[in-house]
């Protein structure tokens, strides 16, 4: 975390004391914030993506310390409720938990009751009936933590639903990109890869787009979705989709990109004939040095992991350095930091 | 005058025959008697200010009875078509067992006829089981009592087995029913695929996976020289697939539901009370699985080819597709729900907001739910039926009578059916049933209908 050592974090800060130590954090939440919950970027505005950012600020300052752990959410419980297995996401909300004080409930959906056949509204107010405050779930289904928030009194945190949404993911890429480039507006972001079946390329749309950067769609033809070039632009309202360009052709895309960011490449989307081969897709997608050339000098690099090296971005681009992708990582744990307390200190 | 009823002083719509007059219509021994100025019965329905009509004709439904009683059963599901106003019902065969065998169809025959509250004409399986593998005995079925042939629910995927449906269904006078859905191109898509569903990141299936499947119909149907009827038509192509047929006098007919004539795709994201693609506050995406139906919501313009089909004929009959789910195949994940929504006792309802509009003329409306239906599957050729559909004198005593003003909020804990799975909850809708008479004998009245008995 050598990039981001910015000290003034959160204006206008106050304290919270923290064993003879201060985190400067805002004393109230501005007006504009009265958030549930964080399902996705799609209804967020510039000042709440604005808010997290800074706020993760403080955030990664706390974290920067000997001891990392401040009272915040003491007294708060928060479930982790995962129906999909996750690696860094469940560990980097556990960990922004832990930090903060909370108590944490981590349930993997295969080791509870999920497999005696109980609904998720069950399970999810058998947790509530618990005792617990917060949700934070990732579900194989789109918009099942909408169900979730919809049926319980629970704040509710999306940690990935389906092809869906994946908020936090983005919101760590846009802390990631704007701790290097300041502000995001006019920048242009390329992100290639399986954009149909991805949630963090979704969410990366809206966020992007409303801090105002330029995002430009690269993937083959088969892994786009339907809808987001505008066709039946008629029948809905500007905003239904994020306003995104589509360029199916990476060469092209890349140019004169600020920010390349790669999707994983799910290898079953070969063996169901969406793509002939993963090694036409890695000549046809793959970000590698050749292309990278093509972008902004010092083009950053992302990835939302797990990494295909050698498929969707090549072993010296993923370790180069333009690669942001630990960083990321380290993000990810003071930007959901950021989201539990804004949730917790926010709306009750 | 014992046993007769006279509906008296209202606009008598009578579309099959071009009937739009105030009359009085006069039933005596569960048939139409005469339609004309002051008659007198025992008993007197006060229609005056109010449409009287023939009893809706649904030749689309699911009553889940036998094997899904938790979801319907044959008396709950014709309490709640009467209360929508529909007199004769065509139940489809995907029950447990399935509508396969004589026993089954007498045994839906029998209940519906204890029950007494309108006419069910079960229709049998296109294949053993449900299976798409090999032919029901359908012979046998037609015997028993079926007004047409499906697998509906499933489509019949393999080509030469409908092939071989309609050339043996031609020799039995009746239909072929087909669900068109090619699963390869549908790939088990949960709603439309197009930008609600890229918005929401659920699953599409295209409007070609229909179309495809309407295609092949068609050309079987050219081919064999014999009867398809295409249920619930959803899409632009499929429409205009089915008016070129029509244009070369293939024996082909269709019907639509109305929430394919009513809602789009946006139903299944935002509610009503938000802007088209703005989300209603926070996590205001519904996901709304009452709004997941097979085929799918689709685009305006695929609801407005719809219309248009009704308007010109290519379209020839409303179905509801009524298919009642219990609050458990609802209340879950997107992709875990059950397609389908009960519809008989919001049809009517949603059908009127067309009216008003000016979409659609009260004429055409009430013609595609009464002459339409009975004329494309033949019902009225079926003994004892000569004249359903019509409000013609010796027809069946079957009788609407509704108030397309009045209205009324619609509250799914108080329907008839169990399914009050609706994606119109909390709507108010302007038109409602008043009175339903079913061989000659009041089966559904609205509190505040004038009733009187001399």
């Amino acid at each position: 975390m050598s990039n981001d050592t910015r000290s003034d974090a959160g204006r206008g800060a106050s304290t919270a004391v923290e064993e003879g130590r201060t985190v400067r954090l805002p004393p109230t939440l501005p007006s504009f914030w009265h958030r549930r919950h964080v399902l996705d970027l799609d209804d967020f505005s510039a000042e709440e993506i604005g808010l997290v950012m800074e706020t993760a600020d403080a955030m990664k300052e706390v974290l920067g310390r000997q001891i990392a752990r401040v009272p915040t959410l003491r007294g708060t419980t928060i479930v982790t409720l995962f129906y999909e297995a996750s690696t860094r996401t469940r560990t980097s909300f556990e960990l922004a938990a832990r930090v903060l004080g909370a108590d944490v409930i981590s349930i993997a959906a295969g080791a509870s009751s999920v497999q005696k056949g109980e609904s998720l509204v069950d399970t999810v107010l058998t947790l509530q009936a618990v005792g617990a405050d917060m949700l934070i779930m990732r579900h194989r289904y789109s918009g099942a933590p909408y169900l979730a928030a919809r049926h319980s009194r629970f704040k509710v945190v999306n940690a990935g639903d389906g092809w869906h949404a994946h908020p936090t993911q983005a919101l760590l890429d846009l802390y990631t990109m704007r701790s290097h480039l300041g502000d995001l507006r006019g920048r242009k972001v390329v992100i290639v890869g399986d954009i149909t079946h991805s949630r963090v390329a979704r969410s990366n749309m809206w966020g992007l787009t409303a801090v105002g950067a330029r995002v430009v769609i690269c993937g083959p033809p088969t892994l786009m979705p339907v809808g987001l070039n505008g066709a039946d632009r008629r029948e809905r309202d500007e905003l239904a989709l994020p306003p995104v360009e589509i360029d199916l052709n990476l060469d092209r895309a890349i140019e004169g990109a600020d920010v390349v960011m790669a999707l994983r490449l799910q290898l079953e989307r070969q063996q169901a004939g969406l793509i002939p081969s993963i090694r036409e897709y890695t000549r046809l997608y793959q970000v590698n040095a050749e292309r990278l050339a093509r972008a902004q000098p010092g083009a950053l690099v992302l990835h939302p992991g797990p990494v295909n090296e050698g498929i969707e971005i090549s072993p010296e681009v993923a370790h180069g350095a333009h690669s942001l992708i630990e960083e990321q990582v380290t993000n990810g744990v003071a930007v959901r930091m950021a989201v539990l307390y804004l949730l917790a200190q926010g709306q009750q | 005058m014992n046993g007769s009823l006279l509906i008296r002083g209202g606009r008598v719509l009578d579309p099959g025959r071009g009937l739009d007059t105030i009359a009085d219509v006069l039933i005596e021994d569960g048939r139409i008697a005469k339609v004309g100025a002051a008659l007198a019965a025992a008993q007197v329905i006060d229609a005056e200010g109010l449409v009287v009509c023939p009893g809706f004709v649904d030749i689309h439904c699911h009553l889940r009875d036998p094997g899904f009683e938790h979801k319907e059963t044959i008396e709950t599901g014709t309490r709640a078509a009467a209360r929508g106003g529909f007199t004769t019902v065509c139940c489809m065969p995907n029950t447990e067992p399935p509508i396969d065998s004589q026993a089954t169809v007498e045994y839906v025959l029998r209940t519906a006829a204890a029950v007494g509250l309108v006419r069910v004409l079960p229709i049998g399986c296109v294949s053993r089981g449900r299976h798409g593998e090999t032919l029901a005995e359908l012979a046998d079925l037609a015997e028993a009592g079926v007004a047409g042939f499906s697998d509906d629910g499933n489509p019949v995927a393999d080509g030469t087995l409908m092939r071989r449906a309609l050339e043996y269904s031609q020799a039995l006078g009746l239909p072929v029913i087909d669900h068109c859905e090619e699963p390869s191109l549908a790939k088990e898509g949960v709603m439309h695929e197009g930008w609600v569903a890229t918005r929401l990141g659920l699953r599409g299936q295209p409007a070609a996976a229909e179309e495809a499947a309407v295609a092949r119909d068609i050309a079987l149907a050219e081919f064999t020289g014999s009867h398809v009827h295409i249920a619930h038509v959803s899409t632009r192509g499929s429409v205009e697939l089915v008016r070129a047929a029509k244009g070369r006098s293939i024996d082909v007919t269709a019907e639509v539901t109305p929430h394919h004539l009513t809602l789009t795709h946006e139903a299944v994201a935002f509610s009503p009370a938000s802007p088209a693609g703005r989300p209603a506050g926070e996590g205001g995406l519904t996901y709304d699985t009452n709004a997941k139906v097979n085929p799918p919501l689709r685009t305006r313009e695929d609801v407005e080819a719809c219309v248009e089909g009704l308007l010109d004929g290519t379209i020839d009959a409303i179905a509801t597709d009524h298919a009642p789910h219990a609050l458990e195949d609802k209340l879950c994940e997107f992709d875990q729900a059950a397609f389908g929504i009960s519809n008989f006792e919001t049809a009517l309802g949603a059908l009127l907001t067309l009216v008003p509009e000016g979409r659609l003329d009260l004429a055409t409306l009430i013609a595609k739910l009464t002459a339409g239906p009975v004329r494309a599957l033949g019902l009225d050729r079926r003994p004892g039926l000569d004249g359903l559909g019509s409000l013609a004198p010796g027809a069946p005593a079957d009788v609407v009578v509704f108030d397309p003003q009045r209205e009324w909020v619609v509250e799914p804990e108080r329907f008839a059916s169990k399914g009050r799975n609706t994606p119109l909850a909390g709507r108010t809708l302007r038109g409602q049933v008043v009175a339903t008479v079913y061989d000659g004998r009041i089966v559904y009245a609205l509190e505040t209908a004038r009733i009187a008995t001399t």
